[in-house]
This record gives structure tokens, C-alpha cells and sequence, in this order.
């Protein structure tokens, strides 16, 4: 795969001045929505795009340092303490994940292998006005090929956003997907 | 060319080495499916899977669909997911509560949870001056042969002949016992949630894996010096680090000559134990109060002995591996020559505080989930393995490690000490296996 250079990361419009432009300076409700639902689309968008291009450390820096990615074993659970996941990693957890895959021995990752995320169908579910941290969910669909194997995941993120001055950053990545619990014809290695 | 190598089965299997076939060959493996898989007892699940009358799960008996049930009576049975009229699954959910009878999806002909007939629509008139009658036992779902269980552990057998079930696990039963003592109650309840990860590799090279040895801080060292780092510097921040981290980053920590300190025990049957070696008798405040309940429980002296049993691994040949202090198991299902599927479970030790349960749950999350940190590189090994075997490249798999230093003692052939890398449970699944496919018979 080769690595292009990381894209800037959850640039909420507010703090593009280039895209400023063409905005009314006094901004209507519909217009703060607007400009919510395109800056949360940018970041989910590029957040995928880091998988893809296996920029890692870049994926991880995305969470808050309290910040979770989960993903339940099964649709029913609401918290990842205490039953069963298939992820359920803190920024600690996910830097081992991190560090395991980038060493030179991770055998099962050594065959060439690559993703492509699709993301899709985001809906802000709801914004807090004080402090502008957003619930978001969205649909996503990830053909990976590993050696000769295609294998397709697809399901659903729901992205918990904390809104900082360097845009948003993950307190909690739920990640649902559809063919979770079908048996596994290999494992997943990297976050989905 | 068939009849040839059946007949030739023995000279596959000699005391140091294996024929490659035995691992590649399809006809080999459906002749294993009908001596072994189909003969001797196989584990079927956890009493607590099916807790109410009409629970049922389905489970895979070598090539058999199978369904264990519960009854009204309580009891729990293991009976061929089959109509006995047109041969349609009866169950074709992987689980569920199939009510106060089984009822067929094609002509409705309903069962009792024994499987024995309970109504066929129209019976009279339908079948008047045939051989069908509710006497005839071709009416009933068939049952499993034999079904037994040890301490909740329900196990079948499609063999009417054979050991009970306490001679063919002879000494490997510790595995329930090592993980049911653990529990002030003195009993296991299964979390109903199993992952179920495929293997492109025969099921053998999953089962020799399990107690070798030598393997983990190569195959696991990327995961070993990840967790290693972090763990060292969550310690630096904090003092200490959860017990998870100790888990992965004792494949990096135990290095690769240390693994002759440990020991593998080998019993009759092809069932194996592998000591402990990760050191899992912490003395942190949660761990105390679990001691006390233990005490409670049996007294000072049984909590000790509960405590000090040394145990990693215990291998239950020829389709159960089991981390008893860690309450897991894998569940091995052939699915066919070079395609193995396991089935991986944990339990919570009733009584015990939440927070030993969540070790169990760190352990299962980590090292037995699909997105597991340890065992894909075991994946990639099996399907490693399973290529290399199917080359001409050579014949034979080399199991002379520590061969002709073992030590016999009373059938239990033991590591001799400093060589607990020995590969001798390799060499002691496949007398079993050799016994097994040359008699034709399940265990004696």
C-alpha cells in the first residue's frame, strides 16, 4: 500500500477560513446544522480514510485520552464493561494493537493485505449546544483483501465527538457490524 | 489405492514422526470422522447453555448435526437434528427455545424433547396397514447414542460401545475440576456468547499447537513486545499495570529457553496437560477478598490447594482445549480436511466477586476474540502448516524433540525435567490417533 500524507483532521468548517467564504457572516440555525453535519462528515470520512492508508498512530491521536473504540460482541449490550467484545480498547490498549501490527514479526499480518471504507448515511443525532460535542451515527462498508481472500464487513459506527480547538476527538467509537457474530474465516487485526 | 493406505494407516504414524497424509489426505480424514470424532465422547456444551425446558443448541459431532436439549424433565439430551420422515433439520436456528414439543417446519410432525414421536397430522387414516406405528422407533428423532456429563460439561458419544465418560477422561476430567473448584459455589455458569473462528488448516495442527511448547514467544513476540512496552510504561506512570497486560506480554518476557522450565503431562486416550507459567496467584486487595470467599467456602488448606493447582492448558483429545484457570474453552469442530471451526467459550465462577470475572473477561476479549492479539498469528501458522504439508517437498513431520527422554510412570508419560518443550503430547495424540483409526473402535 503506499502511504500518502495525512489528511487534516476534523477541520470543522468554523476553522477553514478558506471555506469560510460564501457563508453568511451571521450564521441562521439551518446554517449551524449544515456546517455541524459537514464538519462531522469530514471527520468520519477522514478517520476511515487513516485505516486505509494504515496511518495508525495518526488513527489513534483521533480519540480523547478517556476515548474507547468498542465493538460488542453482540447488538443487544449497551457498555463493553463487563460482557463479552470483540474490541473494547482504551488509547493503552489500541497503541498495543498499534505496536503489535507495526513489528516486523506480526506473521499474520506480514501477506500483503489492504482496506477500503466506505462511510455513508451520517446522521447527527444530536448536538450539545454548550460545548458542541455531537453524537453522530453512520453506516459503513470495508472490503478487505488479505493474500488471495476478499472478505466484506459492513454495519454501523456511532461516534460519540468531543469538539476541541483541534477538532473533534473520539470519546466513544461504537462499532456494530451486521456479520459480527458470523463465524470468522480469520480474524480482524485492526480496527474496523 | 484407498483400501491401500487404510491398510497402511500404521506405517503413517510411527513414535517420532507422522505421515503428512494423516494431516492432507480426505479420505483419511472421513475415515477419522467415523473412528474417532463419531465414536468417542465429544463435548457437546454447558448445562447452563440450555437452562429452561425446550433450550436447545445445535452442535456438530464430527459430520452429524446435533441438537442438546433440555426437557421437561430437566434432563438434558443430545439427539440428531433430523426428521425421521423426510430427514428435514428439524432446528435450523444455531440456538433457541423450541416450546413444549419440536415441531417439523415440512409436514409438521412434532416430537417430545427425547426426540420420541409426540403427533403426525392425520396418523390414522394416513398411514393405516403400514409399518408406521408409534411403536416403531423410526417415529423418534434419534438420540445420541450415549450422553454424559462431568460437573455440567455435557458430552455425547455415537458409539453404543465404549468407556463411560469417566474412563475416557481418566485424569484430563481436572480440567472441569480445576474450573469449578475456582468457584466458592463450586460451579461454572457459561456467558452466552461464543466466537467461532474458522481455521483454513486440518484439525490436528490446532490441537498439537495447543500444548506446544516452543512456540509462543516466537509466533507471539510481536504481540509479547507491544504489551511489554506499554505495560512498562503504564508502570512508569502509574505504578502498576492491569493483569491483561502481564497476560500478552509473557510471550515476550518468557523467553524462548525458559519454556524448558515448564512441564507437559501426558495421559492415555491422546489427552494432555501444559503447567502454568503465567504466574496467575496475584496478591492485589480483589484478588484477597476472593481468598476469603474461597476460605469460606472449603477452609484454609482446600482454598490452597484449589490456588496452587499448576495448570495452563488442558488438552482433551480429539475436540477440547480448556484454560482452566482462566475459564475458557475452544471447541474443535473438523468441518473438513483442511477447514477446522472452534467454538470459544467462557464462564463465570459462581460466587466469585465481578472483578475475577473480569480477568476471565480480559482473557476472552484479548487472546479469543475475533480481533484476538494472540491467536492470528497461530492462524496464519495452521494455514502455514497445512500448505507445507500438502507439498512433495517431504514426507514427514518431525515430533523428536525430547524423544526417548520422556518419563513413564503408571501410563502418564511426563517431560523429563528442563525439557518442557519435549513434543511429547504430538507424539502422545497420535498414538491415540493411531490406536483409534487401527482398532476401528473408540477408546478402551
Amino acid at each position: 500500500m503506499t502511504k500518502r500524507p495525512p489528511p487534516p483532521i476534523g477541520t470543522a468548517l468554523e476553522s477553514a477560513p478558506q471555506l469560510r467564504a460564501g457563508l453568511p457572516a451571521k450564521s441562521s440555525g439551518i446554517t449551524n446544522e449544515i456546517r455541524t453535519q459537514h464538519a462531522v462528515e469530514q471527520f468520519l470520512y477522514r478517520q476511515a480514510e487513516l485505516l486505509d492508508a494504515k496511518l495508525w498512530q495518526q488513527y489513534v491521536d483521533l480519540f480523547a485520552d478517556d476515548g474507547h473504540y468498542w465493538m460488542p460482541a453482540a447488538p443487544e449490550q449497551t457498555t463493553g464493561e463487563g460482557t463479552p467484545s470483540i474490541f473494547y480498547e482504551d488509547k493503552n490498549l489500541m497503541r498495543v494493537r498499534m505496536k503489535r501490527v507495526l513489528h516486523p514479526d506480526a506473521w499474520s499480518q506480514r501477506p500483503s493485505w489492504g482496506t477500503s471504507h466506505v462511510v455513508s448515511n451520517v446522521v447527527v443525532e444530536s448536538i450539545n449546544a454548550k460545548n458542541g460535542d455531537v453524537t453522530v451515527h453512520s453506516r459503513f462498508h470495508m472490503l478487505e483483501l488479505r493474500r488471495d481472500n476478499t472478505r466484506h464487513f459492513a454495519g454501523s459506527y456511532l461516534h460519540d465527538l468531543m469538539k476541541t480547538v483541534d477538532g473533534y476527538r473520539v470519546r466513544m467509537q461504537r462499532v456494530d457490524m451486521v456479520n459480527a457474530q458470523a463465524p470468522y474465516d480469520y480474524v480482524l487485526q485492526v480496527w474496523v | 489405492m484407498l483400501h491401500e493406505r487404510i491398510a497402511n494407516l500404521a506405517k503413517l504414524v510411527e513414535p517420532d514422526r507422522v505421515h503428512r497424509h494423516v494431516y492432507t489426505d480426505a479420505d483419511i480424514f472421513r475415515l477419522e470422522m467415523e473412528r474417532i470424532h463419531e465414536r468417542v465422547w465429544i463435548y457437546c456444551g454447558h448445562d447452563s447453555q440450555v437452562p429452561k425446558p425446550g433450550d436447545y443448541y445445535t452442535v456438530q459431532i464430527g459430520r452429524q448435526p446435533m441438537l442438546m436439549v433440555r426437557g421437561n424433565d430437566r434432563k438434558v439430551r443430545v439427539l440428531y437434528n433430523r426428521c425421521p420422515h423426510r430427514g428435514n433439520m428439524m432446528c435450523g436456528d444455531r440456538q433457541g427455545n423450541t416450546g413444549e414439543f419440536f415441531r417439523c417446519s415440512y409436514h409438521a410432525w412434532t416430537f417430545h424433547h427425547d426426540g420420541t414421536l409426540k403427533n403426525i397430522p392425520m396418523m390414522e387414516s394416513g398411514y393405516e396397514g403400514t409399518k408406521l406405528t408409534r411403536a416403531n422407533p423410526d417415529c423418534n428423532m434419534k438420540s445420541a447414542a450415549r450422553v454424559e456429563s462431568y460437573r455440567g460439561f455435557v458430552f455425547a458419544s455415537l458409539a453404543d460401545d465404549g468407556p463411560s465418560l469417566a474412563e475416557f477422561l481418566g485424569t484430563s476430567k481436572i480440567a472441569f475440576d480445576d474450573m469449578c473448584d475456582r468457584a466458592p459455589m463450586g460451579e461454572v455458569e457459561i456467558v452466552p456468547n461464543c466466537f467461532r473462528v474458522i481455521q483454513n488448516s486440518n484439525w490436528k495442527i490446532f490441537l498439537e499447537n495447543q500444548l506446544d511448547a516452543l512456540h509462543p514467544s516466537v509466533t507471539h513476540q510481536s504481540t509479547g513486545r507491544a504489551a511489554l512496552d506499554v505495560e512498562n510504561e503504564i508502570k512508569k506512570k502509574t505504578g502498576h499495570a492491569p493483569l491483561s497486560y502481564h497476560m500478552l506480554s509473557a510471550f515476550a518476557s518468557v523467553t524462548i529457553e525458559k519454556w524448558d522450565d515448564f512441564q507437559t503431562l501426558n495421559y492415555p486416550n491422546g489427552h494432555c496437560i501444559l503447567t502454568g507459567y503465567m504466574g496467575l496467584r496475584p496478591q492485589d486487595p480483589d484478588t484477597l477478598v476472593y481468598e476469603k470467599s474461597l476460605v469460606a467456602a472449603y477452609g484454609e488448606k482446600r482454598k490452597e490447594e484449589i490456588l496452587s493447582t499448576n495448570i495452563h492448558h488442558v488438552l482433551i483429545y480429539p475436540g477440547l482445549s480448556v484454560q482452566s484457570p482462566l475459564q475458557q474453552l475452544r471447541a474443535v469442530r473438523p468441518l473438513g480436511v483442511d477447514k477446522t471451526m472452534t467454538e470459544i467459550w467462557h464462564f463465570r465462577l459462581k460466587g466469585a466477586p465481578e472483578p475475577i470475572y473480569r480477568r476471565a473477561l480480559a482473557y476472552y476479549n484479548l487472546v479469543n476474540s475475533p480481533a484476538t492479539l494472540v491467536n492470528a498469528d497461530d492462524l496464519e501458522n495452521f494455514w502455514k502448516i497445512h500448505q507445507g504439508l500438502s507439498s512433495d517437498g517431504g514426507d514427514w513431520v518431525n515430533f523428536q524433540r525430547h524423544y526417548g527422554r520422556d518419563v513413564e510412570n503408571n501410563g502418564v508419560v511426563q517431560t523429563g525435567p528442563g525439557m518442557g518443550t519435549s513434543e511429547a503430547p504430538m507424539r502422545n495424540q497420535m498414538k491415540a490417533w493411531a490406536k483409534y483409526m487401527e482398532s476401528g473402535r473408540g477408546a478402551d
